[in-house]
Order: C-alpha cells, then sequence, then structure tokens
C-alpha cells in the first residue's frame, strides 16, 4: 500500500489515541477511541487482514466502545473537577514513559529482515475469513470452545457484579 | 626377652590394683603387699644393674605405618635411677608404715604409693617419649592422689589441684615437643633418634623449639621457675610421701629425662643457655626464699627446689653426668633429711614449726645424729656425698664463666645458711614448747630406714665409691679454686646462720620479700583471676550481643524489617501499582535488549 | 514502500500512548480506555508478523486467529470491569483512582 496511505491512517491512529488520554471530557475520550479504532482497521486491511479489520471494527469500535459510552452517560461523569497535582505521581509516570519510549527507539528499525517489503501473497478466491476460519475450526477448536465458556462466564459474572443487592 | 625389667616395673601395680579392689578394709595387708612389691623390685633391680646394657620390648599400637613402642632401656643412667627409685622407695615403704600406723586411709595410701613406683618405673625404664610421657603423667596423677592424701584438709585437697594442674602447663608443652619430633623423624625411640636427631637438617628454629617445649616438661615436673609454686605446697601430704616422691624421685625426673633427651639440647646449643638460665635463677630464688621460712618440711621444700635448679643448670652446663651425679647423692640425703624431719614431727604430734622445737638433741639420739649426718651431706661438707657431687657442677660452672661459677657459690652459701638456721633452731637449744619438751624417740620401724639412708649418705660420693653405682661418670680434674671457694661459702654460711640463731626463741630477721616467696603466688593468683575474669567478660559480651542481640533479635528484626519494607508497596493506590509494574518492565526490556 | 518496521514503530507509539495513559490519567474509564489501546496496539503488532511470515503464499493465519482470540477476550474483559466499575461507584460515588484507598495499608 502507499507509504501515504499508510502514514495518514496511521496519523489519525495516534492523533486520536493522544486525544483520549488527553481529554478531560470522558465522552469526549470515548469518541475519540472510536475513531482510533477507525484507523486501526484500516492499518489491518492494508495488512491484507481483512478479516479481522472487520471484526475490529463490529466487535470493538461496534460493542465495546457502545458499552463504554453506555457507563458514561449512566454516570453523567461530567468533566473531572481539577484537583491538585500530585507532583510526585506524575514526574514519575513521566520518568517511566520516556524510558520506555527510549527503549522503542532504540530498537525500531533494528529488525534487519523487516526493512525489505513484504512477500507477494496469493489472492484466493474464498478470502481469508474462510482461512482463518479453518484455522480456528481445526487447530485451535479447544481455545476456541474455552473462549466461547470464557464469554459466557464474563456474563454471568457481569450479571452478578450489577445487581444492587444479592437477595 | 629378658622378664627382669618386666617384674620391677609390674610388681608395684599389680600391688596397687590387688590393694584398691581386695584389701581396702584390711590396711595392714595392704601395707605388708606394697612393701612386698617393691621389695620384689629392688631384689630385681641387683641382677639387672650388675649384668649388661640392654634394651628390649614389644610395639604397643602397631597400625601400618603408625607404631608406638613400649619397651625398656637399660643404661648407665637407668641402672642408676632403678637402684635409688627402688632402694629409697623401699626403705620409704617401711618408714610409712610406721608413720602412717594411726592413719585411717592407709590402704588408700599405700596403693597410691605403689601406683607411684610403677609409673616411676616406667619413667626410669621408658625407652621412648610416648611410654615416659604417659608414665609422667602418671606419675602426676599418683602425686595428686598422695599430696591430697588428707582430703578433708581443704589446704590439702587445693595443693593437690595446684601440683596436677602447674604440672599439666609443663606437660602441656612437653607433649607439643614429642610431637614435634615425632613428625620430624618419625622415630619415638630414644637410641634411635640420639643418633638420628643431628642428621635431620631442620632448622635452627625448629631444633630449639623442639628442645624447649620438652624442657618445659621438665620445668613442670622439677618444678623450675616459674612452675615452681607447686613444690612446697605440695608438702600438704605425709612426710614419706614428700620423702619419695618430692624430694629423691618424682621431682628428679625432670633432670633424669633432660640427660636422656640430652642429644636434643646439643643439636642445638643456644637452648643450653635458656635451661642455664632457668636453672640459676630457681636455684637462687629458691635459697633466698627457704631462709625466711618457719615450717621445717617448707625449708626442706625450698631446699630441694634449690638443688633441682642446680641439677639443671648442670644440664645448661653441658655436664649432664655431673647432675645426674648430684640427683644421686640428693636423693639419699634429702630423703634421709625428710624422714628425719617426719620422726620429729610424728614425735611431736605434727609439729611442724621449727620455733617451736628445740632441744631434741638428746630425746632423739639416732633422729639427731642422722640429720646432722644429712645436713653436712646437703650443704658439702666433705668428706660427705654432697661435696663430692655439688663440686663438679661446680667445677663446670667456674670453667664455662667465673660469674655463673660466682652464683653458684652463692647459691651454696645460702644453702649453708638455711640448713644450719633449720639445725640450730630445730634440734639444738632449750626446747620452745611442751610437744619439745616431752619428745621421745620414734619406733624402730622409722629410726632403721634413717640409719641405712645415713650410709650412702656419707659415703657414696667418694671418689673411688661413686663410679661403681654410676658408670658413666666421667673423671675430670677437680679444679682447686673451685674447692676453696665452695669450702669457703661454705664455712661462711654455718657461722652466719650459728651466731644469728643460737640460742634465740624467734627469728631475729624478717624479710617480707622472701618471706612471703616473692609474692609470686599471689601474682599467679592475680593473673588466674584476670584470666578467667577477663574470658568471663568476653563470653557474656559475646552471649548479650552477638547471640543474643545480633543473632537472635537480629533475625528477628530482619524479617520485621523485611515486613515492614514490604508493607509499603501496598499502597493502595492504583497508579502506585502501575507505575510500579510499568518500571519493572522498562527495566527488564532494558536488561534484555541492552544488558546482556 | 511500507515495511513490517513501520508497522512495528506504530504499534510501539500507541502502546506508549496508552501506556502513559494508564500511568498518567486519574479517572477509572480513562485509565480503562487506555488499557484497550495497548491491547490494540499488540494486536497490530501481531498481524504485521502475520503478514510478514508467508506460508504457502498466504498470510500466517494463526497470529490472526490469535488476534481473535485477543479481541475477544478483550471484549470479555471490558464487559466484567466495567460492571465492576459501576458496582464501584455506585459504592463510592466517586471515578477518581485517588479516593479509592482502602486496601492501604
Amino acid at each position: 500500500m502507499a507509504p501515504a496511505l499508510f502514514w495518514t491512517f496511521a496519523a489519525i491512529m495516534l492523533v486520536f489515541g493522544l486525544l483520549v488520554v488527553v481529554s478531560r471530557n470522558p465522552v469526549a475520550s470515548a469518541l475519540s477511541l472510536v475513531a482510533c479504532f477507525l484507523g486501526l482497521a484500516a492499518l489491518y486491511f492494508s495488512l491484507d487482514a481483512s478479516f479481522i479489520g472487520v471484526i475490529q471494527i463490529l466487535v470493538y469500535a461496534g460493542a465495546v466502545m457502545v458499552l463504554f459510552l453506555f457507563i458514561i452517560m449512566l454516570f453523567d461523569l461530567r468533566v473531572e473537577a481539577r484537583r491538585k497535582m500530585n507532583v510526585s505521581a506524575v514526574f514519575g509516570g513521566v520518568v517511566v514513559v520516556t524510558l520506555f519510549m527510549r527503549v522503542l527507539f532504540d530498537v525500531a528499525y533494528s529488525f534487519q529482515n523487516g526493512n525489505a517489503a513484504f512477500p507477494a501473497i496469493e489472492r484466493r478466491p474464498e478470502g481469508d475469513a474462510w482461512h482463518i476460519g479453518m484455522t480456528l475450526f481445526q487447530t485451535y477448536n479447544l481455545p476456541f470452545q474455552v473462549i466461547a465458556t470464557l464469554v459466557l462466564v464474563a456474563s454471568i459474572g457481569v450479571v452478578l457484579l450489577s445487581k444492587r443487592e444479592l437477595k | 626377652m629378658n622378664p627382669l625389667p618386666w617384674i620391677i616395673l609390674f610388681c608395684p601395680l599389680v600391688a596397687a590394683a590387688v590393694i584398691a579392689l581386695f584389701t581396702r578394709r584390711l590396711p595392714k595387708l595392704s601395707s605388708y603387699l606394697s612393701v612386698a612389691a617393691v621389695a620384689v623390685s629392688f631384689l630385681a633391680v641387683l641382677p639387672v644393674f650388675a649384668g649388661p646394657d640392654q634394651t628390649g620390648g614389644f610395639n604397643w599400637v602397631d597400625v601400618g605405618s603408625f607404631r608406638i613402642p613400649f619397651g625398656y632401656l637399660i643404661d648407665g643412667y637407668s641402672k642408676m635411677m632403678l637402684l635409688v627409685v627402688t632402694g629409697v622407695g623401699l626403705l620409704i615403704h617401711i618408714y610409712s608404715i610406721g608413720y602412717m600406723a594411726d592413719d585411717r586411709g592407709r590402704s588408700r595410701y599405700f596403693a597410691g604409693l605403689s601406683l607411684f613406683m610403677f609409673s616411676m618405673l616406667g619413667i626410669v625404664l621408658a625407652n621412648n617419649f610416648v611410654m615416659m610421657f604417659v608414665s609422667w603423667e602418671l606419675v602426676g596423677v599418683s602425686s595428686y592422689l598422695l599430696i591430697g592424701h588428707w582430703f578433708e584438709r581443704a589446704s590439702a585437697a587445693d595443693a593437690a589441684n595446684k601440683a596436677f594442674l602447674v604440672n599439666r602447663i609443663g606437660d602441656f608443652g612437653f607433649m607439643l615437643g614429642i610431637l614435634m619430633i615425632w613428625s620430624a623423624s618419625g622415630s619415638l625411640l630414644f637410641t634411635d633418634l640420639a643418633s638420628k636427631w643431628a642428621g635431620l637438617n631442620l632448622s635452627p628454629a625448629y631444633l630449639a623449639a623442639a628442645a624447649l617445649l620438652v624442657f618445659c616438661g621438665a620445668v613442670g615436673k622439677s618444678a623450675q621457675f616459674p612452675l615452681h609454686v607447686w613444690l612446697p605446697d605440695a608438702m600438704e601430704g605425709p612426710t614419706p610421701v614428700s620423702a619419695l616422691i618430692h624430694a629423691a624421685t618424682m621431682v628428679a625426673a625432670g633432670v633424669y629425662m633432660l640427660a636422656r633427651v640430652f642429644f636434643l639440647f646439643q643439636a642445638q646449643p643456644a637452648t643450653l643457655t635458656v635451661v642455664l638460665t632457668i636453672g640459676l635463677i630457681t636455684s637462687l630464688l629458691a635459697a633466698l626464699m627457704a631462709t625466711q621460712q618457719d615450717d621445717i618440711k617448707r625449708i626442706l621444700a625450698y631446699s630441694t627446689l634449690s638443688q633441682l635448679g642446680l641439677m639443671v643448670a648442670g644440664v645448661g652446663l653441658a655436664v649432664p653426668q655431673a647432675a645426674l651425679f648430684h640427683l644421686f647423692t640428693h636423693a639419699f640425703f634429702k630423703a634421709l633429711l625428710f624422714l628425719g624431719a617426719g620422726s620429729v614431727i610424728h614425735s611431736l604430734h605434727h609439729e611442724q614449726n621449727i620455733w617451736r622445737m628445740g632441744g631434741l638433741q638428746h630425746k632423739m639420739p639416732v633422729t639427731f645424729w642422722t640429720f646432722a649426718l644429712a645436713t653436712l651431706a646437703l650443704i658439702g661438707c666433705p668428706p660427705f656425698a654432697g661435696f663430692w657431687s655439688k663440686d663438679s657442677i661446680v667445677a663446670a660452672a667456674f670453667a664455662r664463666q667465673p660469674v655463673i661459677g660466682g652464683v653458684v657459690s652463692v647459691v651454696n652459701f645460702f644453702t649453708a645458711y638455711y640448713m644450719t638456721r633449720l639445725f640450730v633452731v630445730a634440734f639444738l637449744g632449750h626446747a620452745r614448747s611442751q610437744n619439745a619438751e616431752h619428745a621421745h624417740e620414734s619406733p624402730p620401724v622409722m629410726t632403721r630406714p634413717l640409719v641405712v639412708l645415713a650410709i650412702p649418705s656419707a659415703f657414696i660420693g667418694l671418689p673411688f665409691v661413686a663410679p661403681l653405682f654410676l658408670p658413666f661418670l666421667e673423671h675430670e680434674a677437680v679444679a682447686a679454686l673451685a674447692i676453696l671457694v665452695s669450702l669457703a661459702v661454705l664455712v661462711a654460711g654455718v657461722l652466719a646462720a650459728f651466731a644469728l640463731y643460737r640460742d634465740q626463741d624467734s627469728d631475729s630477721i624478717r624479710i617480707p620479700l622472701f618471706e612471703n616467696r616473692f609474692y609470686i603466688d599471689q601474682f599467679y593468683n592475680r593473673l588466674v583471676r584476670w584470666t578467667q575474669d577477663a574470658l568471663a567478660a568476653t563470653s557474656a559480651f559475646v552471649d548479650r550481643w552477638i547471640i543474643d542481640g545480633g543473632i537472635i533479635r537480629g533475625m528477628g528484626g530482619v524479617t520485621w524489617g523485611f515486613g515492614f519494607a514490604l508493607r509499603f508497596l501496598q499502597i493502595g493506590n492504583l497508579q502506585a501499582y502501575v507505575f510500579l509494574f510499568g518500571l519493572g518492565v522498562v527495566l527488564l526490556l532494558y536488561l534484555v535488549l541492552f544488558a546482556s | 514502500m511500507v515495511t513490517l518496521n513501520d508497522y512495528l514503530l506504530v504499534s510501539g507509539l500507541l502502546f506508549t500512548i496508552g501506556f502513559a495513559g494508564v500511568m498518567l490519567r486519574r479517572n477509572l474509564i480513562i485509565i480503562y480506555m487506555a488499557l484497550e489501546l495497548m491491547l490494540n496496539a499488540a494486536n497490530l503488532s501481531l498481524v504485521g508478523f502475520s503478514r510478514f511470515n508467508i506460508q504457502n503464499n498466504l498470510p500466517d493465519f494463526n497470529a490472526q486467529v490469535f488476534v481473535f482470540f485477543i479481541i475477544t477476550v478483550a471484549a470479555a474483559e471490558v464487559a466484567v470491569g466495567l460492571a465492576i466499575i459501576v458496582a464501584l461507584y455506585r459504592a463510592r460515588q466517586t471515578t477518581h483512582v485517588e479516593d479509592l484507598t482502602s486496601l492501604k495499608f
């Protein structure tokens, strides 16, 4: 994919991600996060992972963020009041983040093989959904069942946790 | 193998065992058994004495290359000592029958005496270091048992302890010396070592150390300075014990041992200077201390110390034969002196202070004359035995250096002085107490040994008699200077004592320094107490601060501290947790990526 | 042309942003959203590698299945987490993280 497109979508993703972290208004954060996910999905498409990209939008942007927004609206969270800044905590956080970024930039572009273009792939008529499905149900059948059970359990847990009082 | 040495050695042991196991309740039988055993030993000595030099034995421990022999060595030295030990021993055993007649612990006493005879004969007969050392220790044990015979008296029990402990100190050095010799040469036999030792090419320091450590044993056993403190206190034991052990035989064992292992000192002549110095110091100190004592046995004890010092000095002057000669004569007249003192003590109902005796000349004639003879022998009056033996040492002293000869002569002067003092105060003049008034001669079982001992005291030193008993004695030209000086100091000392003490009722001279034995005992007391206090304080400190505080409270404290420190991690603040988490991850990344 | 390293860099940057958000924000919801950012950054890396490791002229679908699982689990986690936050808000009437200190020593 053309570098220009890549960098555009990457920039969208990063900028909105930054906005998530920086906004004072929770709703603004949530909506920024949605936009970030859209950018991310675009990047997935650029990697020929169309199924994943679609899943990303469906599940994340569609379900998870909606949930977030429900909660925010439920509690009527406003702009949070300014509080006295905990200097030491902020300082510590900044230090750790800086160190992390330093590490990141030290290792970036040091993976030699990664400097080549992506190898070519064959475009199959069935699309990658078919392939992912095959891999999922053949090789990873058991983990799939486990994940299903996990989601079930999570749902039950959520119901339980939301009860006002256990009668 | 010749059975005689084994008979000599083991007869007294058998007697001791039989008495200890079977005849405790039969004191008369015990005493006869003991005397019989010594008599048998003495009779067995006579053919050995006349016979040739020989050696023999077997290996007591024989494990691979580790061998401890057990055997006898009959040569000139041991023949002489055998004669002295069994002969004088026999006479003292007979004397004891009379002296201890009304003592409740007679069986115990005779068992101890027999055990002592066995041990002493072990030392004399031993042909190797280990056997000698074992017998050495046994002699110490017997001495302990016998000094503490009247153990209900606190002073006697203490004296026994003191003797054993002080001896132990010397024996420790002795053992170290033996180990050094054994490890360097691999052999323990005296005959072997005598020929091998000088040729081993050991460093002079090693040779000196081995010789001096072995000398430590002699310092302890023969009561040389600074380990002399036990001998005067050992007079707490019965007088025959003092005569046998602490005059004639046990204390002489040290000198005997030095003569036996003289090759050690020959290999490193510097050690002889040490030996000589210690001998001279002991001799002089003891003589000075004796001039101020009032207990008859104490005076004799210090006299023994002084003469032992002379003998050790003789070894230090590289004339061990002269030292042994003096040892030989000294055994007889010192035993006689002690037995005579015992006779006096016995008949004056255990009175020992010379200022409460007196006027015994006609009441106890046998004791009086034998004591007089022994005194003359001790102070070196010719022609009696002491003169010849002392003279050989004096001559060697003058030959080495006039100063040394001078010191020895000073010692001889004081010897004459205090012995005359003793004799004049105890025997001459008028009776100074009730007991002295009512004194009478001792029974024959006690006076006959006195007479028998008087004969060698008089004659055995003579130049044509001595070599019969001491085959190793070399005839040296007798120096005229030495004889003159000796005679001069002799006369001076006798006259001085006579003048000062004739017909006195109490001592006119009081020198606290001598009377209190140079405060050496107090010094040792202080030293031991200081050491114990220091040890106790150190232990207390270690216990309280290091063990209690450091280790126990420390461990508890460390655990508590860890808990306290870890507590601060439970901050409850979510973002602090995240911070720590992130920090950890970053550090890990650094480590993995860059530091490996 | 765009290379794998570009994707990885972007993924790392996204992760850092999410991490900073978790460290520095005080509002529980915002923290949670930043957490999602981090998960997604990991997903991006995985998909990048999936495209990079070719098997039989096709991307390596194992990684994409992995991403699928991650998304599922993240969804379940969000559900439960938000339920907890709801319960917490009902109890404490606050979503400010510094007010939640009852586990302090």
